[in-house]
């Protein structure tokens, strides 16, 4: 069974009086133990479609249409009381500053038990093992330790094991090493793909840099304007990229590498969502441009078997 | 590097008071930069890279006398910073000028466009009046590539890509031989990164400007410039042309960072964690190598004694008692 399938999801924003689309007819599906990568550039309706699954919506935004189903149960519509049950065991997210979602006043012990349903002992002793599951070194020493003692790569570490200590069936990470210098965030990118291996853990991983999900996902969605514009296995989105901004987004940054580095620039800017243009929403970016883009919204279509993409290029007739 | 260099900085040491001295126990100090020395030669692109902390941007304060070196020199084109006059002080700020990481950060959301981009003629003297400054403006915003259009709106009103443009444009007016770019694409996304790195190059050959350009990102480093410098802890580990030390890197904390870079390429090895723990605080800097609880390769002479930067292949220095050991 999937852990994940969200179908046609769209989603509005208030913004000064009106409801403008944010998110447009986005379709995923997750297996269990499986790594989908979610990349597009801020604006794309990436933490959107995250905040979706784990019914954080803001207050300012409702779902027009679709359907998010979690372990095959209906997550939107829910109350609030029936979303904090399904939280607690299903879905868990970490984002990106770990220091604002730990409480500075309350050791890491103390954060970590009061989510084992516990006795005070045991508690304390199946944090000590959270912590260690991370890999942060010395876990007893660590475990009475106040967060602005730890390193933020420690933190992100702590924020991490308080995720898992539930055993959710889905992790929803959003951009969590984008705060972190690039030694650290390659210890916490191995910590993930171990994390992976040894549990099995099923994760939705947001980020904005391809790297990170060539070396972490098994299959990518990659969003922009608030549409899902292809989803792939990580192979075929690196070395047959269909969608035009897949391909450039590909080309934008050259590799540490690679002979010559060149930058390759998408020409323009994401739209703002109030002034959205017509037809496909990359069109006006766009180097393959013909005469359907401008007037209708593609549709995805499937090239092959897991291999969806929206655009006019590849449509059947 | 025997060509003539227009910067020309000499173990220069910056450090910032952290605790008082109090009954006998001795003060202590951010050593942010802590005996740093490298020449730019005119016309090059001087990359600076390195972790938080490591006094980079310090550095850049340094540079443009926005704060002053605690000993060293700095040299720029000929004329110590220290021995600045005002009129001279003047003349420097006119020709070297800075665009930092954060442009929303860098203007006033209550000026316009057009009065945020006068103003520095105004106050550096470039121009006699502000017909000629307007002019001089809409010179610089048409080689960022924006429309004079942008001139009348305020900042919030504008794209991240475009308040970068206009920072940059800004301390193009002005007419400066040497610009240090500080982050200038760690707050755009990678489409518009793109787009500022191919302007800010192209602007450089077109105008023969000189860059010292400071990056935690290598991919940005390793594209822009000729030289680069791997900064740790407030000292440069490792110094080499760019092609060079990205390919052949000596020291361990270089080829740290490197193999740190996720590549994108599902089929490359995966990525390497090759630094121990997190950054030190300049506070407690390490004994000996400042590197050594961090490496994987230390023993007992890098806690021991602190390696200096020497040339150990053409053009090519590092600060390490094993170099190349991170490579074999």
């Amino acid at each position: 069974m999937a852990v994940l399938e969200i179908e046609h999801l769209s989603v509005e924003l208030g913004i000064q009086g009106a409801w403008i689309p944010a998110l447009h007819e986005v379709s995923l599906t997750i297996e269990r133990g499986e790594v989908l990568g979610l990349v597009g550039e801020s604006g794309s309706g990436k933490s959107l479609t995250a905040l979706s699954i784990a019914g954080l919506l803001p207050a300012n935004a409702r779902v027009a249409k679709g359907s998010v189903r979690l372990m095959g149960e209906e997550v939107l519509g829910k109350t609030d009381r029936e979303l904090n049950r399904l939280r607690k065991r299903s879905v868990a997210m970490i984002f990106q500053n770990p220091t604002s979602y730990l409480n500075p006043v309350l050791t890491i012990g103390d954060q970590l038990t009061e989510l084992f349903e516990l006795s005070k002992r045991d508690a304390w002793r199946r944090s000590i093992e959270a912590l260690r599951l991370v890999r942060i070194p010395d876990p007893e020493r660590v475990v009475s330790r106040y967060p602005f003692e730890l390193s933020g790569g420690m933190q992100q570490r702590v924020v991490i094991a308080m995720a898992l200590v539930r055993q959710p069936h889905l992790v929803i990470a959003d951009e969590i090493t984008t705060a972190l210098d690039v030694t650290v965030q390659a210890q916490i990118l191995s910590l993930l793909a171990e994390l992976r291996r040894t549990i099995g853990m099923t994760l939705l991983l947001i980020t904005h840099d391809m790297g990170i999900v060539a070396q972490l996902a098994d299959r990518v969605a990659v969003m922009y304007s608030g549409s899902v514009v292809e989803v792939a296995g990580v192979r075929t989105i690196f070395e047959e990229p269909k969608h035009p901004y897949s391909r450039a987004l590909l080309e934008t940054v050259p590799t540490i590498t690679s002979e010559r580095a060149v930058f390759r620039p998408i020409p323009g800017a994401m739209p703002a969502l109030t002034d959205p243009p017509s037809g496909c929403r990359f069109h006006p970016r766009c180097a393959e441009v013909f005469e359907p883009c401008a007037k209708t919204r593609p549709e995805p279509t499937s090239l092959t078997s897991g291999h969806r993409v929206a655009c006019h290029r590849y449509a059947r007739g | 590097m025997g060509e003539p260099a227009i910067l020309d900085v000499q173990d220069v040491v910056k450090h910032f008071p952290a605790g008082r001295a109090f009954f006998g126990r001795r003060g202590t100090h951010v050593r942010a930069v802590d005996g740093l020395s490298f020449r730019i030669p005119r016309g090059r692109t001087f990359g600076v890279v390195g972790e938080s902390g490591c006094g980079k941007t310090t550095l850049a304060m340094l540079l443009v006398k926005l704060l002053e070196p605690t000993s060293g020199r700095i040299v720029f084109d000929g004329q110590d910073l220290a021995q600045l006059d005002r009129t001279a002080l003047r003349e420097f700020r006119r020709r070297v000028q800075v665009v930092f990481q954060d442009p929303y950060g860098s203007l006033d959301p209550r000026q316009t466009m057009a009065s945020a981009l006068t103003e520095p003629l105004a106050t550096l003297n470039v121009v006699p009046d502000r017909t000629q400054a307007m002019e001089r403006v809409r010179e610089a915003i048409e080689l960022v590539g924006l429309d004079p259009e942008v001139l009348r709106r305020l900042p919030h009103e504008l794209s991240g890509g475009q308040r970068q443009r206009l920072v940059i444009a800004r301390a193009l007016a002005v007419g400066p031989r040497f610009i240090i770019l500080d982050e200038p694409t760690s707050s755009v996304d990678v489409s518009i990164q793109a787009q500022i790195l191919s302007l800010l190059a192209a602007l450089k050959a077109r105008q023969g400007l000189t860059y010292l350009l400071i990056s935690h990102n290598l991919v940005v480093t390793r594209g822009m410039s000729d030289i680069v410098a791997v900064m740790y802890l407030g000292r440069i580990v490792e110094m080499a042309e760019s092609a060079e030390l990205f390919t052949r890197p000596l020291h361990p904390y270089s080829s740290a960072l490197i193999s740190a870079i996720p590549v994108p390429d599902p089929e490359a090895a995966t990525i390497a964690a090759l630094a121990q723990g997190d950054v030190p605080s300049p506070v407690n800097i390490p004994s000996g190598c400042r590197y050594h609880p961090r490496c994987p390769y230390a023993e007992r002479v890098c806690r021991e004694q602190e390696p200096a930067l020497s040339e150990l292949r053409a053009r090519h220095h590092a600060a390490c008692h094993f170099p190349g050991v991170a490579a074999k």
